[in-house]
């Protein structure tokens, strides 16, 4: 027992609950169609229905992709909070915290389910996309940095929806609170060019994390100007992922030491 | 310490907020015996076991687990101790197995043998045929049986069960109750709550009775039936003006009276002696008396003597009265 380092363990019993977070995917239905169908259904809404009245300029499918991504990392994300709060109210965090375990291995679990749910979600739409006419120009390059970008908005937000799971009281009141991650994209550049919004709301667009991550992933696959959208980016993403995990370890130690 | 001594609990304080919810628990729990937490709701018994499981930190006083400080040393009192809580920590997504192998995989007991111990629980517990199904199709009988296997993937030294056949139904509660005894046969040591009575007569070697956040009566289940009330003789009366006069004749020694079964009972101290008193009392006053029983006092009686219970102003003063004759 005792043969193994304590960083072995603290890995291993992190890969034991991410196992077991991702074996949720497969066995709730909701998780699996947020993961799977709904992206791709998103998409096609967006490309043939709203597609044909928005003017962006270029063909919309290149320029919602991206959006698109961000929008679905936002569902994926929801149901993290909801799915740590459930964890949190149904007695199953006792049992966590009676083993010999990090006990911020759960939620370290449910985090990188989130990130592997929500790549396989970019992996479908992506492929979809690249089916209905999407033409990226970017290279090897290009695609890693926009791979990289949004796999860092999802840890972000993964981390935003854990700790907005420990805050809820209740899987209900989880529910409510992921309607604000699934709110934000729409008041952002990720559907219309920020510059066609009206005045007032245009400050709300350019001052929140989506716009300036979606502009520096159109930036690096389609060649369009990033200026300073890249360190904005990581800024709003690092910004939240220290807030959210801080704030997401001290509230998980609060609410079970009681 | 005393090595026999498994749990030591010493003035155990603990408030949230202004509720004082713990008010100075002692409590010792030998190697290899069954302990039993009684009391009602809200007692203070599952905070008691949470402390005892290093879940929460108390206020004030000492706790040693299987001869360690849970305050100073929660880590090595972890690794002697299980607990099973009050609903089934269990996953409802996972099957039964996969929720075994888990565990046993965050226990560190190596893949292997985590394989092999989920084969042996899974037989043990009667879980066998619904092992690959998700939890969330079993029975409340069966969650608990999970959950409890899960408990014992590392065969625990001491085992923590918070009410464990709350919400069960009689058939299961059995099963539950057959199961905890056989663990005690391997020397484990139990400490349960319970606010069943016949669960803690049935399978606790000791008892402590806790109210308000106080232990307010310990020991042996036929030590604490003694201490609240000694036997008494129940006279059925023929008919109801023998009753009456009974009643009348008896006066404040009449405890437990029913006028529909037309039954008196009489405090007695159990010996033949006070046990003729009685009977020549009936003869003298020429009652007609159908039937006499030697009772003992049920476990309800001394529940309900030493809580304080919502309905004790009629319970509570027949059985102090008892005690009192």
């Amino acid at each position: 027992m005792a043969t193994h380092s304590r960083l072995y363990w603290a890995f291993s019993d992190s890969l034991t609950m991410i196992a077991r977070s991702l074996r949720h995917i497969t066995r709730n239905f909701e998780l699996l169609f947020l993961t799977v169908v709904l992206p791709v259904f998103l998409l096609l809404l967006f490309v043939y229905v709203f597609g044909g009245v928005i003017d962006v300029g270029s063909a919309y499918v290149d320029y919602v992709v991206p959006g698109l991504i961000l929008m679905c990392a936002g569902y994926g994300a929801s149901m993290t909070t909801v799915t740590v709060a459930h964890d949190m109210v149904n007695g199953i965090v006792e049992r966590f915290r009676s083993l010999p375990i990090v006990s911020s291995a759960m939620l370290t679990g449910h985090v990188v389910a989130s990130l592997v749910r929500n790549m396989i979600s970019v992996t479908l739409v992506v492929a979809v996309a690249l089916l209905i006419g999407f033409g990226p120009t970017a290279g090897p390059l290009g695609w890693l940095a926009a791979l990289g970008m949004i796999a860092l908005y999802i840890l972000a937000i993964s981390w935003a929806a854990v700790a907005l799971g420990l805050i809820a009281k209740t899987v209900e009141g989880a529910n409510g609170f992921s309607f604000f991650i699934l709110f934000i994209p729409y008041l952002s550049s990720a559907f219309v060019p920020a510059e066609s919004l009206p005045s007032w709301l245009r400050p709300i667009a350019e001052n929140q994390p989506i716009t300036p991550t979606v502009e520096a992933v159109r930036g690096f696959l389609m060649g369009t100007p990033l200026g300073n959208s890249v360190w904005l980016s990581f800024a709003w993403c690092g910004g939240i992922l220290l807030i959210s995990v801080i704030g997401g370890t001290y509230l998980f130690k609060r609410r079970t030491s009681r | 310490m005393n090595d026999d001594v498994v749990i030591e609990a010493t003035g155990v304080e603990k408030s949230y907020g202004r509720v004082r919810v713990l008010t100075g628990v002692d409590l010792r729990v030998e190697k290899g015996t069954i302990f039993s937490l009684l009391g009602p709701n809200g007692a203070g018994k599952t905070t008691m076991v949470r402390i005892l499981a290093t879940l929460i930190k108390a206020d004030a006083g000492s706790v040693l687990v299987a001869g360690h400080d849970v305050a100073r040393n929660p880590v090595r009192v972890r690794r002697s101790i299980s607990l099973t809580g009050q609903y089934a920590a269990v996953d409802e997504l996972l099957t039964g197995e996969e929720n075994l192998r888990m565990m046993g995989r965050l226990y560190h007991l190596g893949r292997k043998a985590a394989w092999r111990r989920t084969d042996e629980l899974l037989e043990a517990f009667d879980l066998v045929k619904a092992s690959r199904r998700p939890v969330k199709t079993y029975s409340g009988g069966m969650r608990r049986r999970l959950d409890l296997a899960v408990s014992l993937m590392t065969r625990p030294p001491v085992l923590f069960l918070d009410e464990p056949t709350t919400g069960l139904d009689p058939r299961s509660r059995q099963a539950m109750w057959d199961v905890v005894r056989d663990l005690t046969v391997t020397g484990t040591t139990i400490l349960l709550t319970t606010q069943y009575l016949e669960e803690a007569d049935r399978l606790a070697d000791r008892i402590a009775v806790i109210d308000h956040g106080k232990v307010v009566a310990q020991g042996t289940p036929d030590e604490l039936k003694r201490q609240v009330a000694s036997e008494y003789v129940e006279l059925v009366l023929d008919d109801g003006e023998n009753y009456d006069r009974a009643l009348r004749g008896l006066g404040a020694a009449a405890v437990h009276t029913d006028p529909q079964l037309r039954s008196v009972s009489v405090a007695s101290d159990g010996s033949p002696g006070g046990f003729r008193r009685i009977l020549e009392w009936v003869e003298g006053q020429g009652l007609a008396v159908t039937r006499v029983r030697v009772k003992s006092p049920s476990m309800d009686d001394v529940f309900l003597a030493l809580t304080d219970n919502p309905d004790k102003s009629t319970r509570s003063d027949s059985v102090s009265r008892k005690v009192g004759i």
